[in-house]
């Protein structure tokens, strides 16, 4: 990837993970550490992989996400607001009464959101019903779904795992957020869900692993998921829960933490700091 | 009604499939390894490209007919009661229900006219479970006429339906040439003032059958047929209330959340009167044959006529 690519989708990443801060604060609640550590994902599929238009956003044909790790809802909601579909002001409102911003995406309420989600596990099953549908009307559109690496305990994710391999959705890319924390700990003492390469393999899919926080890797793997035929493929991303705020990252406590008013000051400092080098560089 | 033509009202689903997907091109459907009991194996075998096997994952299948239907396809997804609404019932609540996707659940074996399998798989708790759910509409045809209706009517229904069918064949007692049926809309198959019974799915025959008997007798019945226990039809229920004064439902349902609970929950606010349930009674089934069983938990005309000779005290 040309420099001044990456530089942009950094800038991108750094703006998603600051809105993400915003969010979790005014709402005094929310998650975000899993929030930050797929930021640079949504980056790269919003302004690079996925055929959308924020002007239109039921365009018909479009490509699709859908964030099956619901909780992660401020990421994608800062995602979506930086790519254009409503104020990133609109931020603060979230986990509000009234607001757009429900604490998971529910689709009827925000533009942008295809599948309302939050209870984990159910979001790859209905990813699997619109790559589906898109090959039953042969639009060309792909599908794309970010799981959590503890939301793979949930058997039903298994269940859309055989699925997708019978019904040969290559058309459904499924990312599984690998950041090893879970609400009570890591996710090898809670419930392993390793090794989680060999088990996307054993259930008939192209696996790629990579590292979340790199944009070569995750554009060679975007790349790459576009040339398997016949198979889904899934993206397992090693990545750091809270990644960006120093005092977030590797820390299971803030798995489902908002930041309190010195916390926020200086996660926002960081991250600012952190998006100023990128612009003046 | 030995005379009577009868059809199990799971195979009027199949065939109403069949026989409705060249006019709804974007129609499909989805099963758990079921198809040859729910029936759906009857669209199967016509139309082989639309039908999606999730096999044994009720989970995943309810959730792959949200995507499909989020997509803006037609989309029916079938298993037995028991796993329609049981198993899945978190994912047809967040995944369906939430959303308000406009997903038809065929849930076919409901009720224990399932029979000889057993407690495990005979479901009287599926309405109970549906009819909370924001936004559901819940439906229980009574014959064949009306089952065929009810599947064209919930595919031109904007919403979630769940659609609850029978594994015992049912009395066809419609007749499909003059049978008009509406969502929300009660039947008033027998006018009468002393009683109301109000009946829903297999027990429609029974109560008809009971308010014959109690005729003979010198009890004037009014029957209705509540095809749609949500939204219920309050006007017709409330009308029965005010001009009859006492009401005996009759569902192959737990008594606890169906039919006799709605009734009661729009009665009890706004037309209080004696409201008497029958069903099945706070216990799980057993196996045997399913005419049988029926007898058994008082599903049955004769057990109506002596619950309405009870409460009238006659």
């Amino acid at each position: 990837m040309e420099r001044a690519e990456k530089r942009k989708l950094e800038i991108i990443a750094t703006k998603i993970r600051l809105g993400v801060i915003e969010g979790t604060y005014h709402a005094k609640s929310g998650h975000p550490g899993g929030s930050l550590s797929i930021a640079d994902t949504l980056a790269y599929l919003y302004w690079e992989e996925m055929n959308i238009d924020p002007q239109n956003p039921k365009m018909e044909g479009r490509d699709k996400l859908v964030l099956s790790k619901g909780h992660c809802a401020p990421a994608l909601y800062a995602a979506l607001a930086n790519r254009g579909y409503f104020p990133v002001e609109e931020l603060q409102t979230l986990r509000h009464i009234g607001s757009r911003l429900q604490g998971h995406p529910n689709m009827n309420d925000t533009p942008g959101v295809e599948m309302s989600t939050g209870s984990l596990g159910q979001g790859i099953s209905a990813a699997c019903g619109m790559a589906l549908a898109a090959k039953l009307k042969n639009d060309g559109s792909r599908v794309y779904t970010i799981l959590g690496d503890g939301e793979i305990e949930e058997g039903q994710v298994w269940e859309a795992s055989m699925f997708a391999a019978q019904y040969k959705l290559d058309n459904l890319v499924a990312i599984v957020d690998n950041n090893n924390l879970q609400i009570d700990g890591p996710i090898t003492e809670v419930m392993s869900s390793y090794p989680i390469t060999d088990k996307f393999s054993s259930f008939g899919w192209h696996v790629i692993p990579v590292y979340a926080h790199d944009f070569d890797q995750l554009e060679a793997a975007f790349k790459e998921a576009r040339t398997v035929k016949g198979k889904p493929t899934a993206i397992i991303q090693k990545s750091i829960k809270g990644k960006g705020v120093s005092f977030m990252e590797n820390q299971v406590s803030w798995h489902g933490t908002a930041p309190n008013a010195e916390q926020y000051e200086q996660a926002k400092a960081e991250l600012t700091a952190a998006l100023q080098a990128l612009e003046q560089a | 009604m030995a005379d009577v033509k009868k059809i199990a009202t799971r195979e009027s689903y199949g065939n109403a499939l069949k026989e409705l997907a060249p006019k709804y091109k974007n129609l499909v459907v989805l099963d758990a390894d079921l198809a040859a009991a729910t029936k759906t194996g009857i669209f199967k075998k016509a139309y082989p490209d639309r039908f999606f096997d999730c096999g044994i994952a009720e989970a995943n299948m309810m959730g792959v007919a949200a995507g499909l239907a989020a997509s803006g396809m037609t989309v029916f997804a079938s298993s037995f009661a028991m796993f329609a609404a049981g198993r899945a019932f978190e994912i047809v609540r967040n995944s369906i229900g939430y959303p308000g996707l406009p997903v038809k659940i065929g849930a076919t074996h409901a009720g224990i006219s399932v029979g000889e399998d057993g407690a495990t798989h005979q479901c009287c708790e599926d309405i109970a479970l549906m009819r909370t759910i924001p936004g559901m509409t819940v439906i229980v045809p009574a014959d064949d006429v009306e089952a065929k209706a009810a599947v064209e009517a919930a595919i031109l229904h904007n919403g979630p339906v769940y659609l609850r069918f029978g594994r015992l064949a049912a009395p066809v007692f419609n007749d499909p040439a003059t049978y008009h049926f509406e969502i929300g809309k009660g039947i008033t198959l027998r006018d009468g003032k002393d009683i109301t019974i109000i009946a829903t799915g297999l027990m429609v025959a029974e109560a008809m059958e009971a308010a014959k008997t109690l005729e003979a007798e010198g009890i004037d019945a009014r029957v209705l047929n509540i095809h749609t226990i949500k939204p219920l039809d309050e006007e017709l229920v409330l009308k029965a209330a005010a001009e009859t004064g006492k009401i005996v439902t009759v569902e192959e349902h737990s008594i606890i959340g169906g039919l006799g609970s709605a009734v009661a929950d729009v009665c009890s606010a706004k037309c209080p009167c004696q409201i008497t349930k029958i069903g099945v009674n706070d216990e799980f089934g057993q196996s045997g044959p399913a005419a049988d069983l029926l007898k058994l938990y008082g599903l049955s005309a004769e057990n109506i006529v002596k619950t309405v000779k009870e409460v009238l005290g006659r």
